[in-house]
Order: C-alpha cells, then structure tokens, then sequence
C-alpha cells in the first residue's frame, strides 16, 4: 500500500454522490419559504420601453412583487460597480437600469410569486410596450465598421505582426487565400442558470451556478452595497459551464435584488430559451493568405479576424494570434477587429479564440499543403518550430512531434492516399484530416488551505469550482500524496467564499492554480508533522533530521531504518496537537514567465464518412493526441479530451446560433434546433497522452487540459471532409447543403 | 403556462361532452407537445380534458385483414407491436425515426396526428406568426427557413407538418376514424391535414369537440420493399429536413405497385398518387426513381435557405427506393 | 378539437383565475406523497419542488434534453411533459429509488467506474433511461444503444464512457 496518487486513474470522488442524485447544483437547495422568481424577457433587440402594465400580475394571489425598471431604484448608477473579474472594457448590462432595450431578450421584468407556476403565469400577464428603433445585427453586413480591437480583458493579447507578409506573399510560388466564416454558438450546459437567494437581515447566502464564487462575491457586494464579508456565495456543483459562468448572469441579480427587497428566499433560474439572452462565442470572419515555398517552406501568414460584440462592451478573445506561434514563418501580419451589433456581449466559451482561428489556420495550411502537393502532416512538420517566435522565446516544453508520431500513428496515417475522393465504403467517401492544436498553459495566484484533524482526517479546501473537470477528484490526490495519507482519508471542498479565495474557474490552470495551492500548503502540514516528530521527546525519531524522514500511508518513517515508525495521528498525540491547519498561497513564477513560452499542444486526425448523395458527414475516427504535462488523473483527464473532442464534432458539424436580422434574435432558442450531438453521432475516439516532462511551467508540471481536447478538432474534421469530397467548406458548421454544394445563403443571415 | 381547470374521463363520450361550456378546452393524452406549447404561451387552453383512461390501446387486426391502432396506444407499443411490424414495417421504422424513446413511450397515435409545427416563429410569440397569430404575417419567409417547407406552401405560411409516424400513414393509405358531437366519421389520410392557404391556423380538418379514436391500415403488400429514410442535421433525436416513406411491391424488378410520401417538406405530409400511378408498370430503377423525384417536386419552390432542400428531396427519394429494393 | 389562435392580447383581462388545488397521490419509489397540487405542475416540478427529490434535473423543461428521465411504472418518460396529476397513482422511480438498500443499482456504480460523466448533471436521467432501454429489451448491440441512449444529451461529451458502463452492464445482466 503506498499513497503515490499523482498520475494515477482515480475514480472521481464526487461520483458517488453524482449517480445518486445526491449532488446539489444551484437550483437543488431547499429552503423554508422560498419563493419564486420568472424573468420576462424584451421581444425587440433595440428601442425604449415605453410603458409596463403589471397590474393583471399583481393582482393575482400569491403574487408578490413585480420588479421592472420603474420600480427598482437606489442602485448605483456607476458602471465599474458591475465590472466583474470577467467583464471586458465597456459598461456592462445594468438590469433594470432604464427603459433602453439593447439586445433582443434583456430581462425587462421579474416576477416573484409564492410558487414556479404562478410566477410564470403572471409573467404571461405583463404587457410591455416598446417603441421599436432600427437594430444592427449583421456582422457580415458591417464589416466596414470594424475598428481595432481594445485591451482590457482579462487574457487579451493584442497581435504582433513580423517580417513583411505582403512582400513575401507577393513573391511566392505556392499560395492560397480563403474566407471562413464562423456563426455564433451558445455554451449551453446542461444546468439551467439559477440563483437562490436567502437574505437574514445581516447577511445574504446565495446558491449559485458559477464558475467563480469570489467573481460573484465581488459583484453582488458592489451592485447591492453590501460588504463582502456579508455576502457568501456557494456553489459546490456545476452542472457544466463552458465558460458560461465566468460572468454573473442574469438570474443572480435577480434573486438577490428580490430577496433583499422582499426578505424572503428567492429562486430566479433562466428557462432554456433566456440561456440565449446572454453571452455567446461571437460570430466571426477571418480572412487567411499563406504562402510557401516549392520545398515546403512557410513564407507568409496573413491572418485577419472580424468578430463582433456588443454595444456596450468590447468582448476581445485571442483568435489570430495563434497563426504567429505554431509554425515557424518570418513574415506574419496579424489583424483583429470588432464590429459592434445590437446583441448581447460574447462570451468565453471553451478555449475562446483558439477554436476560431485554429481552424481557419489549420484549414489554410491543409489548403496549401494541397496546393503544394505535399503530405499535409508532413508539411506541417517541415515547419515545425520549437521557438515562440512572437516573443523569442523557447516553449518550457512541447511534444507536439510526438503528439504527430503517436497519433499518426495510432490512426494509421501512413496508409492514407493523398489524393480527394480516392477513399471509399460503399456510398460513403472516406476523408482522413490533421490539424495541430495549442493553448497556454496559465497558473493564477491562488490560496488554499488545509487542516488536519487527530483521527487523521485531512480536510483541504479553496474557493475553486469543479464544473465537471474533476477539479474535486485531482485536488483530493494531490492532497493525499503530498501529505502522505490515504486518499480515503481526505476531502476536497471548493465552490463557497467561505474558503481562500481561487482564481475564476476557467483558461484551464485550475489544476495548476489551485493544485500548486494544494501542494503547498500540503507541504506546509507535512513540514510541521516532521517538526513534531523530531521534537516530541516521546517520538521515536527524537532528534532527528526531518529531512531524512518521510510520510507515506499515514506512517511517519526513515526510508534508511524500518525499525522504527510512528503513525500521524500518534505523533499529533503526543505532540498534544489536535490539529493542524494552515492556509499558503501559490503564483505563478514571474521569472520563468518572463524567459519561456507555456502552451499545451495536440495533433487530432479525423476520419469522415461522407454520403456521396445526401451530403451527411459522419465522424467515425478521432484520435487525439496531446502534450499537456503531467496529466494528475488518467480517468479525468480523458474524459476532458473525450469532451473535448465532442465540443470540436459538434462545432464542425452542428452548433449555430440563428440570428433573424428582422429581429435581432437568435430563433433555434432551444435543445431541439441548437443542434449539439447525441450518442448516435460519436463513434470512436482514442485519446492518447504522450509523455511530456516539464519542471519549469509549475510545480506540478501540469498545464490543464480543459480546453486542448476542442481546438484542433473543427479543423481535422474539415480537412477530412475535403479528403473524402473534394469540396472545401469553410464556413462551420458543415452541413449537407454546403458539403453537396446547393446551399444558397440564407437571404437574411449571410448576406455579405 | 396560463390557468386551466383538468378533468380526467373514463369514457368516449364523457370525454366530448367534457369540452363543452369552455371556451378553449383541449384534450391531454401524452402531452408531449401541448405541454411544450403551453410552456411557451402558444397553446392556451382554459380546460383539458385527460383522456388517458379511455379505452383506446388496443392494435388489433380489422375484418379485411387490415390493422386498427387505439388512438391512445403509445408511439413506441405501435412502434414494437408484433403486428404492426410483420404487416407494416414502414410505420414501425417511420416511428422509431422520431423523437426520443422517452417521448415515444408518451405520444399516442392519435396525438402524433396533432402535432404542430416546429417552425421557430410560430414557437417564439415575440415574432409575427400567421398560424399562432392570424394576420400578423409570416416571419419565416423572410427568416431563417432553413426547416421550412418547399412544396404547398402560401403566402402566408411555409411552415412544415414534423411528424415521421404521419408520413408513413399517408404512404399506406391510413383512415383516422374519429367521433363528436355529431356522431363519428371517418377521415381519409390525405384529406386528414390541410395546406396553409390563407387559413394557416387550422392544421387540419377535425373539427371542434371531436375526438380521434383510432386509425385503420388497409391490408398491404408493402412488407418486402420498404423503407424510411430521414434526413436530418445530426444522427438521431432532430425532426427531418427531408424524409421519404417508400413502398414497392413488384413482379420481378417491374413495380407492381408504388408509395411515396415525404416528411419536412409541406404542411402536410407530401403524396402525390398521380406521380406514383405514373410510375406502374415501370421498371424499379435508378433512373426511374429519380423521374419520379423530379415529378412529385416540379412545383417545389425555395425560400432562400431552405432551397437545397428541393435537390435534397430528389436524392432522398432515390435513395429511399433503392435502399427499399434491398430488402427482404 | 379545438385549433388554437388566440393571443394573450384577447384574453379577458377579468377572468385570470389559478387553477383549483386537486390532492395527488404520487407513488415515488415505494412511497407514496400525497400532495395538494394545482393542475399545471408537470411531474418535473412536483418530484423536485413539492417532495424534494431534487436528483432529477430540468434541463430544458421541454422534452429536448432528456435530464428529467424517470420510470413510470418501469418506462422512462420526460417528467417535464406530463403533469403530476395525470400520473397519480403511477409507480414512479427517480434516480433516489434505483439503490436496493445501502447497493447501487449496477448501473451507478458502472458509471462511477468508467467516469460516464464529468458535470454529472445528465446523469440521473442518463441512468434512469438506461434502465427503461434495458426494460424494453430492445437494444442489442452497441449501435442499438447509441440511438437508443440519444433521448439524453450529455454536454460535457461523456458518450464514450456512457456507453461503455452501459454495456458492461447490460451483458453482465444478459449473463445472470
């Protein structure tokens, strides 16, 4: 028996309580009293309110209060006083601030009623009238308005431009140029936004679905005047989040303005239909120019995205500037620009930006590699570059050419004809795609604390949240192995301001975050249980040096005597400590930051089977392959990847998010017409780990893996498409009309 | 979701006369798609009228050796009943092509009838919609109408009927024998719905107060050749951009007799008993398969960005055929 | 049977009555709850808000999403399109009333062991229609499972492990 946890497939330790139904998310607390809040959402995109009429409402029994812009007043009118963590530059959305209407869906009215269906109901009965302005809602129509994208968001990195793109372009003998265009997709999770909010006079709980209890904390305390201290949020399930809850969304302000207005527990939660009243991936439009070479080289990289965010924020994510990173090239030339509509502000949403720009860029590369008759894996080896050439600085680590040699071959690349349309299954067309994936690998300051208890029990906890990534399941290891205790004997709590504060839930460096946190603090106990064991004189190792000893299944020992040996608890015994607690803080290393790059990295191939006549794309065969650094847990760690890999399947082939420009409102508003897969549309996936040692990016030498899985996957099943068909499709998702060529572009939503 | 009293009934004719003295009363049976439309304040009812407990479950062979399937038997016990997949494979694949098993396991046969369509206007009251809302236009024509239909479509609505279940009924020549107030009568299935016209709110030609018993399958010879084919964005559980119900009996490889109906395409689903009969006594080929596609479609009009589906419709039905010439 | 147009605009404005309270006799997982409930709470609300059984999960409230999957009188249905009322006196198992005893059903704990979720939102529902899919008898075969598994949607992408936990499970059941 040993407690080496570390790398070790672990079943998840919240499992138990998930396949129970005991796992409480944000809408599960039951509370004495409670009542129930229903949003009534705007039915135009842009205009004023020019009257409300509750009175039906009101007038029915049970209903309590019907809050609109008319009636909540004292709330600061300061807009840096709903600046969240997350929030980009700009004013964000003030609820209930005036009567402008700007974005199709803003809450205009909350209803609180005794129960769910009365407030519902009564929110059937509110009648709001509008006078109607003209909407902007086309990015393609308003690319002429771009301008250049603004600092200020939290992870924003404006692009840097090398060389002479143009010039070399110029020049070249093989090129290639394309448009792609991107539509808006919503996160979705499968847990409903909801907040329930319980107001005692003195101070507010709040369950909460979140990715960042502290980023809630901070923003509830700020829009209501409230000391932080007074205001705990909690949130110790997420039933998926995506990104989705990195921002406060509407229903927390709700209860709360509610709860302390009424003092009574309330529940807002969004139906399906308002999860598309908030922020989405933003639709974009990236123009691509790459050239080379005859032997292969990259020469150029001209790389220009046009995204769109609202007109109160500056919504910025990093979508070009991966084009300057994963290949070696002298001439780069990097352009990102917003256009501003009259929606909601976008939003992070799994791996933001990379998603978007790989796959344009791991397209274009697949186009050239055509044009240049070249293996398109080859091709993108002959410029392999182990040097981060926007900053000129090496990677920490990165074995992404292994990633390409076991992946391919996993998959079986070798066999693969070059030529389109040369592979087939009866109807079918087979196409075999690659496309290279990165993502930085980020660690955030964060705190976490530990405490030991004399029957042996270690309780570790910190402000993070698990929204499925198993964040409970590696820190629990983590924990175990550091300190040296059976892992049955330690708990993991997260999700509640109550605990040291963690950074938001999100960019894939929780495990390095708040796992370094963990390690040290872990340390911290460990350090002192040896100092106990030295200085207690009833101790067998009195005296000693304690950093010749160690710990390992609750047993203290020297590896060099096994004669001797005192268990944990023993020595908290006769030391006369009935436990240890001890809080550390854990950050990233400025130093290191300052001399390397830190980026995880996959190569994903994909095979499709097209239907020759009916245009359908089935995926398969993915095998992806990734370098991410220690990988903590096995079990979870392919599950993110396997996640990952859907997300990728579905952007390629499903998700869009239909905005009618007559309206300015996204119209497939449900899990019936926003298309993500189901069982029936994923088939084989082989996730593949290659071993990558890093002692530099932190101290667990992990570097996440929540958002690799996705970022390379639209781009692989792309290129595959075009294998089998011989038809390149660049605007995602790819749908039978496109890939058969009889698409005409919607009247309405893709007119350039 | 509005206010509405409830009344469960045991019997047929308590259940008709249960409407009566209420302005808007409905009918509950799997409530698989009023509830939603409830939800979304497009249904409305101030009264439903569960009819659950009555007696109509029953799949039982008719006298002509034909087969009557219970208003109220379930999509999935239709689905796997032992007769109705010896003696109409068609309707068992065309079922088991819709929805979910957990909404088969609720929807009733006769409920399938009287779904309504999934066009985003129509389901969003925020937009103008001439079938939720008469006179107050149609926002798809102009919209996103990718799901919309291409074939019998009006001025004033290009919405499309989202059964499978139905498709194959109108293949096989169902009856739907209903009762009310002024006594029963039988409907033939393509008399069953309607075209939009200029009167969109009305799906179909049941009138008020009446209330679907059961539905008849003539005796058929469609058991060898067969098949339904669904066109859709994702693999399962997403209603049909386009779908087929094919049916071939034939002497030798000459057909002997044809069925084609089409799903996702009209308000209705689609046959066209001209274009089969053109087809009798034609060899089954390829060829001829996609004459008769460019046949039934040659008044299909598009939209904007539902256009491909009428090219998608074509090869859906040559590939129905063929895929139906295979079996056994 | 009335074709519905009306508008909320030609509603009588004097005529918003709630509907009367009816008593409920809800038959959940061996125990029966007799609830005073009004005719428009779906069963979703009713297990979750009036008895607090909230191990069933809405994630849509319109039948698209398959979270709210419970067994009605031993087959699965979406508890968000049917009202509480219509199912007094049914025998209904949530995902509180698979254990037997301090066992878990096999199929939670094949779950736990092939980590067939990550958020672990879907998968009350995702077990509970597991079971139905077994009951029914009808998926044979992997390919069977996958369709017949795709009333659930898992976001997160757990498909893979779904249907691994899913098969073990139901060949060992097959083997008994």
């Amino acid at each position: 028996m040993t407690t080496k946890y570390i790398g070790k497939p672990a079943s998840r330790v919240d499992g138990l309580e998930k396949v129970t139904g005991k796992a409480r998310y944000s809408a599960d607390f039951k509370v004495e009293g409670l009542t129930y809040g229903f949003i009534v959402s705007s039915s135009i995109a842009k205009g004023k309110i020019t009257g409300i009429d509750s009175s039906r409402a009101l007038a029915l029994d049970g209903v309590l209060q019907v809050f609109t812009h008319e009636n909540v007043r004292n709330l600061p009118w300061f807009k840096l006083r709903y600046t969240d963590l997350d929030a980009p530059s700009g004013t964000p959305f003030r609820p209930f601030y005036d009567n402008t209407i700007r974005f199709s869906m803003q809450p205009v009215a909350l209803v609180i009623a005794e129960t769910f269906e009365l407030a519902r109901y009564a929110s059937s009965l509110i009648k709001v009238d509008y006078e109607e302005e003209t909407h902007t809602s086309s990015l393609y129509q308003n690319i002429s308005k771009s301008f250049k994208a603004p600092k200020g968001k939290i992870g924003y990195v404006p692009p840097k431009s090398r060389g002479n793109a143009d010039a070399a372009y110029e020049d070249a003998a093989f090129k290639i140029q394309a448009e792609y265009k991107h539509s808006a997709e919503h996160h979705n999770p499968m847990e409903l936004f909801s907040t329930t909010a319980i107001w005692d006079n003195e101070k507010l709980t709040v369950y909460d679905k979140t990715q960042g209890v502290s980023n809630c904390q901070f923003y509830i305390g700020n829009v209501f005047g409230l000391a932080y201290k007074d205001v705990r949020i909690i949130s110790p399930y997420v039933g998926g989040a995506f990104g989705s809850g990195l921002r406060p969304q509407h229903q927390l302000f709700m209860a709360v303005l509610a709860a302390l207005e009424l003092k009574r527990p309330v529940k807002v939660g969004l139906t399906r239909q308002q999860m598309f009243s908030f922020g989405h991936r933003p639709a974009t439009l990236q123009k691509l120019a790459l050239s080379a070479s005859p032997e292969g080289t990259l020469e150029s990289v001209r790389h220009e995205a046009y995204s769109e965010t609202s007109q109160f924020e500056n919504y910025t994510e990093v979508i070009v500037n991966w084009s300057a990173t994963m290949y070696a090239c002298e001439n780069v030339e990097l352009k990102y620009e917003l256009v501003k509509l009259d929606t909601f502000t976008p939003l992070d949403m799994r791996a933001p930006g990379a998603v978007t720009g790989v796959h344009a860029m791991e397209s274009a590369m697949d186009e050239l590699a055509y044009t240049l008759k070249m293996d398109p894996l080859i091709f993108r080896l002959k410029n392999y570059t182990d040097e981060d050439q926007v900053n000129e600085k090496p990677f920490s680590s990165k074995e992404l050419v292994a990633c390409y040699r076991e992946g391919a071959e996993k998959f079986g690349w070798a066999a693969r004809n070059v030529e389109p349309r040369s592979m087939r299954d009866g109807k079918n067309l087979v196409g075999w795609g690659v496309a290279t994936a990165a993502w930085d690998a980020n660690q955030m300051p964060s705190r976490a604390k530990a405490l030991l208890s004399i029957d042996g029990k270690l309780v570790v906890s910190s402000g993070t949240s698990d929204i499925g990534t198993g964040t409970y399941t590696i820190m629990t290891q983590i924990a175990a192995e550091i300190l040296g205790i059976a892992i049955e004997n330690v708990t993991f709590k997260l999700g509640d301001t109550n605990l040291p504060l963690a950074p938001l839930e999100g960019g894939s460096w929780t495990a390095a975050s708040v796992g370094s946190a963990v390690k040290t603090v872990c340390e911290d106990v460990r350090k002192i249980l040896l100092k106990h064991a030295v200085k207690t004189k009833a101790s067998p190792f009195y005296n000693y040096d304690p950093n010749k000893l160690q710990i390992d299944s609750g047993e203290i020992f020297d590896p060099n005597d096994s004669s001797k040996g005192i268990s944990v608890t023993e020595i908290m015994r006769l030391a006369g400590v009935n436990s240890i607690e001890e809080t550390s803080t854990s950050g990233p290393n400025p130093l290191v930051g300052r001399k390397y790059t830190m980026n995880s990295h996959a190569a994903v191939f994909a095979e499709v089977k097209v239907d020759e006549d009916l245009g359908t794309v089935d995926v398969t065969r993915v095998v992806c392959a990734v370098a991410a650094g220690k990988i903590l847990n096995p079990k979870t760690a392919r599950s993110q990847i396997l996640g990952g890999v859907v997300w990728g399947i579905s952007k390629a082939l499903e998700e869009e998010s239909k905005l009618d420009h007559q309206y300015g409102r996204f119209m497939n508003h449900n899990l019936s017409e926003y298309h993500v897969p189901v069982n029936k549309d994923i088939n084989d996936i082989e996730v593949i780990f290659v071993e990558e040692k890093d002692d530099i990016v932190n101290p667990l030498g992990v570097k996440g893996v929540g958002e690799i899985g996705i970022i390379g996957v639209a781009g692989a099943i792309a290129n595959a498409v075009f294998h089998a068909t011989g038809v390149r499709v660049r605007n995602l998702p790819i749908t039978m009309d496109k890939v058969l060529q009889i698409a005409e572009d919607d009247r309405n939503q893709v007119a350039v | 979701m509005n206010s509405f009293s409830y009344n469960k009934v045991t019997e047929v004719a308590e259940a008709v006369a249960d409407l009566t003295g209420h302005a808007n009363a409905r009918f509950i049976a799997g409530g698989t798609n009023l509830l939603d439309l409830m939800k979304e304040n497009v249904a409305r009812p101030d009264h439903l009228t569960d009819i659950n407990k009555l007696a109509l479950t029953a799949i039982e062979e008719t006298e002509d050796g034909g087969l009557s399937l219970g208003a109220l038997a379930t999509n999935a016990d239709t689905a796997w009943n032992e007769l109705v997949e010896r003696k109409y494979p068609l309707l068992s694949q065309a079922i088991l092509a819709g929805a979910s098993p957990q909404l088969r396991n609720m929807a009733t046969n006769g409920g399938n009838l009287f779904q309504r369509t999934r066009c985003y206007y129509f389901y969003d009251t925020a937009t103008a919609c001439n079938k939720r809302e008469p006179g107050s236009g149609c926002s798809a024509i102009n919209g996103i109408n990718r799901i919309h239909a291409i074939l019998g479509t009006s001025e004033h609505c290009i919405a499309t009927h989202p059964s499978d279940m139905c498709v194959a009924l109108a293949a096989l020549d169902a009856k739907v024998n209903v009762t009310g107030p002024y006594g029963d009568r039988v409907i033939e299935f393509r008399d069953f719905h309607r075209l939009p016209g200029d009167t969109p709110h009305l799906d179909n030609n049941v009138q008020d107060g009446e209330l679907v018993t059961s539905i008849e399958l003539p005796p058929s010879n469609f058991t060898q050749h067969f098949h339904y084919l669904k066109v859709r964005e994702r693999q399962s559980y997403a209603f049909a951009l386009v779908s087929v119900a094919a049916a071939l009996e034939l002497d030798g490889n000459t057909i002997k007799d044809i069925r084609l109906a089409l799903g996702g395409v009209a308000h209705k689903p689609w046959r066209d008993c001209s274009c089969e009969e053109a087809f009798i006594g034609q060899e089954a080929t390829e060829a001829n398969f996609r004459a008769l596609a460019e046949m039934i479609l040659a008044d299909a009009k598009g939209y904007g960005s539902n256009t491909f589906k009428i090219e998608l419709a074509k090869r859906a039905i040559v590939r129905a055929f063929s895929e139906a010439l295979k079996n056994n | 049977m009335k074709q519905e147009t009306s508008t909320l605009e030609t509603d009588d404005p004097f005529s918003d009555t709630l509907p009367a309270y009816t008593l409920v006799n809800l038959r959940i997982n061996g125990q029966t709850h007799k609830l005073r409930l009004q005719p428009w709470v779906s069963l979703l609300d009713a297990i979750r808000e009036y008895v607090g059984l909230t191990g069933t999960k809405k994630g849509c409230d319109h039948g698209q999403c398959g979270a709210c999957t419970v067994l009605v009188d031993g087959k699965r249905i979406n508890s968000c399109l049917t009202l509480a009322i219509m199912k007094d006196g049914a025998e209904i198992t949530t995902i509180e009333g698979l254990a037997d005893g301090e066992a878990n059903h096999p199929l939670q704990d094949a779950f736990i062991e092939h980590d067939a979720f990550q958020c672990g939102y879907c998968t009350p529902g995702q077990i509970c229609s597991a079971i139905g899919m077994f009951n029914e008898g009808r998926a044979h075969t992997l390919e069977d499972v996958k369709e017949f598994m795709s009333g659930n949607i898992c976001r997160c992408g757990a498909y893979t492990n779904i249907n691994a936990a899913i098969m073990e499970v139901k060949s060992k059941l097959e083997n008994e």
